[in-house]
């Protein structure tokens, strides 16, 4: 009873201390000229859209921003296919795993995939980028059996980007899909069968339905984590590629531009919300469902 | 249209475990055909292993005639009803039923027509719009039938489709069952550990243990000329008396049992000194005295009116009672606790039978 009480009081304690107010503080920042302390509060401070209006268009020269823009959407259209890449390596795993396979070998295979992710990311990333490299093992393999002459710029080309994220995220792919399948019925799947239903069939009209929630769940997870993300990009990204996360960290930590960087991720923030949501409707997911 | 079934010397292994062992059976077009038996003892092996989910180890699988090795399931002509139903909880009645059309293809207006008529097939004319979590647990297990029929199979199997349900509604759907069978007239292969059941419903039964069949015959030679003592023992009541064959000939056979030497009649042909059991049902043996071959006594344990009849229980061997059951009419009197009664029986309703597996209590 007590006990209840204190943890209560801590989830609120943090929710409102850790979460809450520094968001508040951000979006409030957000509304504001970027000043330097003295003059806050100021006759110079206002509440503004300027840190918003610089998305669209570039501050001094007025000219349309499509740097920053460009970057916003290819963020946002990488992660959605990073999202796919994901589901569709994740959904034969995790059926396989869930339906089909013995439990020792669902075991040696659950272990093959977590055991990676005890290695930090940082030593993950830059292990893919040597795989990766122009140099690197996968070309000298690709060289040496004499399928290319010339290394293919994996890093260059944005695979590397696209192999590292997807990689990243691949566990919050899996575990939604493998706890969704695994409470199947599987004399439903057969009884699919038995009616005639061909493999694709029962996928399709059996498993997938069944799992959508944690299909959403997955790809939810997947997509919003991966449009935030701030690492891998930065590694493993082609070096004319521009992550949009990483133009909000410059704001914050390059050009002190606190009120633009906050304005900035909310703009992230916002976009990833509105499509999250666009698809849970497309799907009639509800988002109680997602997180059941 | 209907199509027979043969098992040819199916043996169906998992790993060193023999769970069906060596069935050869002979089921016919149109036949209500169960298998009776304890649970685990292969049923639902062999029911899976005639719908394609299993191959057996050895022997094979035919339908029809045809050999179905290397055929899957979904190729088959036959429909399989889950124990637990299995029907797809996020469709629509009629979706549910019109599922293996829509598979093979068949237009909307062509599969709303045919749910409709399997509707009124499964008394639930109209609801083909409900959702499977607004049926009773009746009303599911019939569209489960329906959804099985509707792909016009010609074996309809069945397993154990009717434990999850009460008693009321199992009698019910019994008859349901059987007059669905009649009137589509196709195969139908049943499951089930309950006796009743089996007895009611079907034209023939096998009666398995642990994997072997015991006895493939009609419901009223199951009961009255079991041909193991697993059968005598299994399928209704039946009180045994261990002993050694003192007596034989090819009719009848006596047994000297801890009771004194008692006869019965010997289809298999013991010979003397085989081991054997004799058995008197409950309802076969009567208070009083006969012939001194067919009678023996024991002290009364208990006696329990029943209403329409009385169950005497007199210490037998071991823990387990013999029991006289007595019926409302009968002239005698019910003996009182502790005495002394004399039981006797007609020498062609005792039968003997050589020593073997009994059914567990
Ligand atoms: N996939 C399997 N792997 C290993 N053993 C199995 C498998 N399926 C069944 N068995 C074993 O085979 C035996 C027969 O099982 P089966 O399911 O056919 O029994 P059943 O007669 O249908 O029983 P019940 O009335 O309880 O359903 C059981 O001892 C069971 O443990
Ligand atoms: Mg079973």
């Amino acid at each position: 009873m007590l006990l209840g009480i204190i943890f209560i009081a801590l989830v609120a304690f943090w929710t409102l201390f850790l979460v809450a107010l520094p968001y508040l503080y951000m979006v409030v920042e957000s509304f504001h000229p970027n000043l330097p302390p003295i003059r806050r509060g100021g006759p110079d401070d206002f509440v503004t859209l300027t840190q918003y209006k610089s998305f669209f268009v570039t501050p001094n020269s007025g000219t349309v921003n499509w740097t920053h823009m460009g970057a916003f959407g290819f963020s946002i259209i990488a992660s959605i296919a990073v999202t796919a890449l994901n589901f569709a390596i994740c959904y034969p795993l995790a059926y396989y795993m869930a339906q089909a396979g013995t439990p020792q070998k669902v075991r040696t295979l659950m272990l093959c995939l977590i055991v990676p992710y005890w290695v930090n990311e940082i030593l993950r990333a830059f292990s893919l980028r040597l795989l990766l490299a122009s140099k690197g093992l996968i070309n000298q393999i690709l060289m040496g059996t004499g399928i290319t002459d010339v290394p293919i710029d994996f890093l260059g080309n944005n695979t590397g980007l696209y192999v590292g994220l997807s990689y990243a995220y691949l566990l919050v792919m899996m575990f939604p899909l493998y706890n969704a399948i695994e409470s199947l019925d599987r004399n439903q799947i057969e009884a699919a069968r038995d009616l005639g239903a061909p493999w694709w069939r029962i996928h399709k009209d059996v498993v997938i339905p069944y799992a959508k929630p944690g299909i959403a769940s997955g790809c939810t997870m997947v997509f919003m984590l991966s449009a935030g993300s701030l690492a891998a990009p930065q590694f493993l990204g082609g070096p004319r590629t521009l992550w949009f996360t990483a133009i909000v960290y410059d704001f914050f930590f390059q050009n002190f531009n606190w009120p633009r960087g906050a304005a900035y991720a909310f703009i992230l923030l916002t976009g990833c919300i509105i499509l999250v949501m666009a698809m849970l409707r497309l799907f009639k997911v509800s988002l109680g469902e997602t997180i059941k | 249209m209907s199509a027979g079934v043969e098992l040819d010397h199916v043996t169906v292994r998992f790993g060193e475990f023999t769970a069906v062992d060596n069935a050869t059976l002979d089921i016919k077009g149109g036949e209500f055909f169960s298998f009776l038996g304890p649970s685990g003892c292969g049923k639902t092996t062999i029911l899976r292993t005639v719908s394609g989910f299993l191959d057996p180890s050895e022997g094979m699988v035919k339908i029809g005639g045809q050999n179905m090795t290397g055929i899957g399931p979904n190729k088959r002509p036959t429909a399989l009803i889950f124990q637990n139903l299995a029907l797809f909880p996020l469709m629509t009645v009629a979706e549910n039923i019109t599922y293996g059309l829509r598979v093979r293809g068949v237009d909307k207006t062509a599969r709303t027509k045919k749910a409709n008529e399997l509707l009124d097939l499964i008394a639930l004319p109209g609801q083909g719009d409900k959702l499977m979590s607004e049926l009773s647990g009746g009303q599911k297990q019939r569209v489960a039938i329906a959804r099985a029929l509707a792909v016009q199979p010609k074996v309809l199997l069945l397993d154990e489709p009717l434990s999850a349900l009460d008693l009321k509604l199992r009698q019910h759907m019994r008859s349901e069952l059987r007059s669905i069978q009649r009137m589509v007239g196709i195969t139908f292969i049943y499951i089930t550990h309950d006796q009743g059941e089996a007895l009611t419903m079907s034209d023939r039964i096998a009666v398995m243990s642990d994997g072997v069949i015991q006895q493939v015959a009609d419901g009223k030679a199951v009961y009255d000329d079991p041909a193991t003592s697993f059968v005598a023992s299994f399928v209704g009541e039946n009180n045994p008396f261990v002993g050694i064959i003192t007596r034989a000939d090819s009719s009848y056979a006596v047994v000297d049992t801890l009771f004194g030497t008692l006869r019965g009649r010997n289809p298999k042909g013991l010979k003397v000194g085989d081991k054997a059991i004799l058995f008197v049902r409950p309802e076969s043996a009567k208070l009083g005295t006969g012939a001194a071959d067919t009678t023996f006594s024991s002290k009364v344990k208990s006696v329990a009116f029943e209403g329409n009849m009385t169950h005497v229980f007199l210490e037998g061997v071991g823990k387990k009672d013999v029991t006289i059951t007595v019926g409302r009419h009968s002239s005698a009197d019910i003996p009182a606790q502790d005495e002394i009664a004399s039981v006797t029986y007609d020498v062609d309703l005792g039968l003997v039978l050589p020593e073997g597996k009994m059914a567990r209590e």
